[in-house]
Parts: structure tokens; sequence; C-alpha cells
């Protein structure tokens, strides 16, 4: 607690500010493309990019010292662990309803616009 | 002599500093125990969240009906087209003007400069505030239009309910945050912090971008994917 708190010059918000607009209206453009692997692997950057600059600039995670990096920031790594089982047993469950149920026979509507 | 040698353990940087800082008898972190435990908070909020988001993975994948395309579901009329994501788009730069707003609060409350703090702890809360208003505009368009957590007319029901339990706590939070923006900002005018300092401006910055932080990968994946 030896310096008063974390005080950056104003600039460094003002560059992670703009950053995040424009990243944010690429993330947005994403939308009128093909769905493909190019249109995932670039919702998946923007949004990388987007929450690193946030924790790191906006709440000062970069400027902790590492014993509080690694408290905050190890523990998620396990949700890792949890997405990979569960997409395992999404699958598994769909393959499931598919051979005993068959191919879905529900009719979408269009959505209505106002 | 020796208290010189073990004190100059506590600003070591790198990993040397972090087995000091938790191997050695006294604090951990080395901050204010309201931040660390509003960051812990954090941490346990990032799980239920990535709950949420698995889960929604995880029906996604299991439904063999169609899944609604977001793109379409949510999009408006706007100048005679159908804009997709148009109010999403919106509530998404709302919530990123409010961020900016939140880290020049914080930084004005470290100058004690108490009136633009104020000032702007208000305008998050109002981009808050307005974030939510949209929410219920857009909750109540897909309710009118037969969105239920158990059915909807657009494909898997699943999607209702990934839908409003995800955007439902998200909102939630928002609204709290608002609240705490608010308590905060006018404890602040009053003077209240003067004495003890202003890292409770920080704290709450803390939550604010953290709220943001998790309509990041709500919009990516939810409304993108």
């Amino acid at each position: 607690m030896a310096e008063e708190g974390q005080q950056h010059p104003l600039k460094i918000y003002w560059i992670m500010w703009i950053s995040l607009f424009v990243l944010s209206g690429m993330s947005y453009a994403t939308d009128f493309m093909n769905d493909g692997t190019l249109r995932q692997f670039l919702i998946l950057t923007f949004m990388f990019l987007k929450a690193g600059g946030i924790v790191w600039i906006f709440m000062h995670m970069g400027w902790e010292r590492l014993a509080l990096k690694v408290a905050i920031l190890g523990p998620p790594v396990a949700i890792l662990v949890l997405i990979w089982l569960m997409s395992l047993e999404g699958t598994y469950i769909e393959d499931t309803r598919l051979e005993y149920y068959g191919e879905s026979t529900f009719e979408p509507q269009e959505p209505v616009h106002h | 002599m020796s208290e010189a040698v073990l004190d100059s353990g506590a600003e070591a940087p790198g990993k040397k500093g972090l087995v000091e800082d938790w191997s050695r008898d006294k604090q951990v972190f080395g901050v204010p125990w309201g931040k660390a435990m509003m960051w812990i908070f954090l941490l346990s909020d990032t799980f239920i969240f990535s709950c949420f988001l698995v889960g929604y993975m995880s029906v996604r994948t299991a439904t063999t009906d169609p899944w609604p395309n977001p793109s379409e579901v949510f999009a408006l009329q706007a100048f005679g087209f159908n804009v997709p994501l148009l109010l999403i788009a919106l509530m998404t730069f709302i919530l990123i003007t409010s961020s900016g707003t939140m880290a020049l609060a914080v930084n004005m409350g470290y100058r004690k400069d108490r009136n633009k703090t104020f000032w702007l702890m208000v305008a998050t809360a109002l981009l808050g505030a307005s974030f939510v208003g949209m929410q219920a505009f857009e909750w109540s368009k897909l309710i009118s239009e037969g969105v239920r957590p158990w059915e909807n007319p657009f494909g898997a029901a699943q999607f209702g309910s990934a839908f409003f339990m995800i955007t439902g706590f998200h909102g939630m939070h928002v609204s709290a945050g608002v609240i705490y923006l608010l308590v905060v900002a006018f404890r602040v005018k009053k003077g209240y912090y003067e004495k003890q300092g202003y890292e409770i401006v920080e704290i709450t910055g803390l939550y604010w971008h953290f709220v943001d932080l998790v309509w990041v990968f709500i919009f990516a994946f939810f409304y993108l994917w």
C-alpha cells in the first residue's frame, strides 16, 4: 500500500476507450459476413482483445503485482476443462437424440420486424 | 539490518515477488483489503457467468431443432431497412461509453477532484440505466413475439431459456451497479472519503468494468455466434 492507488496518465485511458469503440465496431461488422471459420475466428479475436484491454488497462490488472494477477487470472483457466467436457456431452446428447427420436420436425417461423 | 533485508523482499518484482508475497507471514496482496475482496468477488462471479455461457453452449449443441438466427431475431427496422442487431449494437456502445466515463472517474478520484468524480460517476450510472431500459424494451419485444423460456416460434426452445437467464442475470448486475455507483457518487460529493482516500472509486470501477467485460462475452457468444 506504499503508493497512492492506481494513477496513470489520462492518455492511456483515451487510447483504450477509442480502441474499444473500434473493436466493437469490427465485432459488429462480423455479423454481415458469411458464417464460417474466418467469422468465428474474428469474433473470438475481437472478443479477447476487448476483454484483455478492459482487464489490463481499465481494471489496472497490468499494474498489479504478480501475486494478485496469479490469484485472480489463474483459477478461470479451469473453465476450459468445463467447456471441453460439456461440448463432448452436448455432442453425445445430440447424437443420442438423433438416434432415438430422429431428425427434428420443427418448422420455424420467420422473425417479425417492427 | 535484518529487517531491511526482509522488507526489501516486499517489493521484489516478478516470480521472486510472487513467492515472497505468498510465503512471508504478512498480508498477501499489496492492495487495500476492499480491492482484494472485490477482485475475489468478481472471480466468483466469473464462474457464475461461465456456467451460464457453458450451459448455453451445451444446450445449443445438444438440441436437434434449428437454432434461431440472432441476427434476424434481434433485427430492427430503421430508415426503412432491416438492420441486424441494431439495438444490441447500440447497447454495446453505451456500455463501452460508460466504461470510459468510469475509468476517468477513478482517475479524477485519485486527484481528489470531487466534483468531476461525482459527475463522471453519475454519467456512468445514467448510461447504465439507459442500457437496462433498452434491455427491458428488448425483452418486451421478444415476449410479445412469443419467445418464452420453454418455447419460441423461431426455433429451439433452449434459445429462450438461455436468452432470459443470461441477459436477465447480466441486467440484474447492471441494475445493482447503477445503485452502487449512485451511492458512492453521492458520498464522494459529500466528502465522505476525504480521510480514508478514494480507493472506493476504483473498487466501484472494478465492478462496473466487470459488467462490461461480461457483456463482451455475451455479445460474442450469444448474439454474434
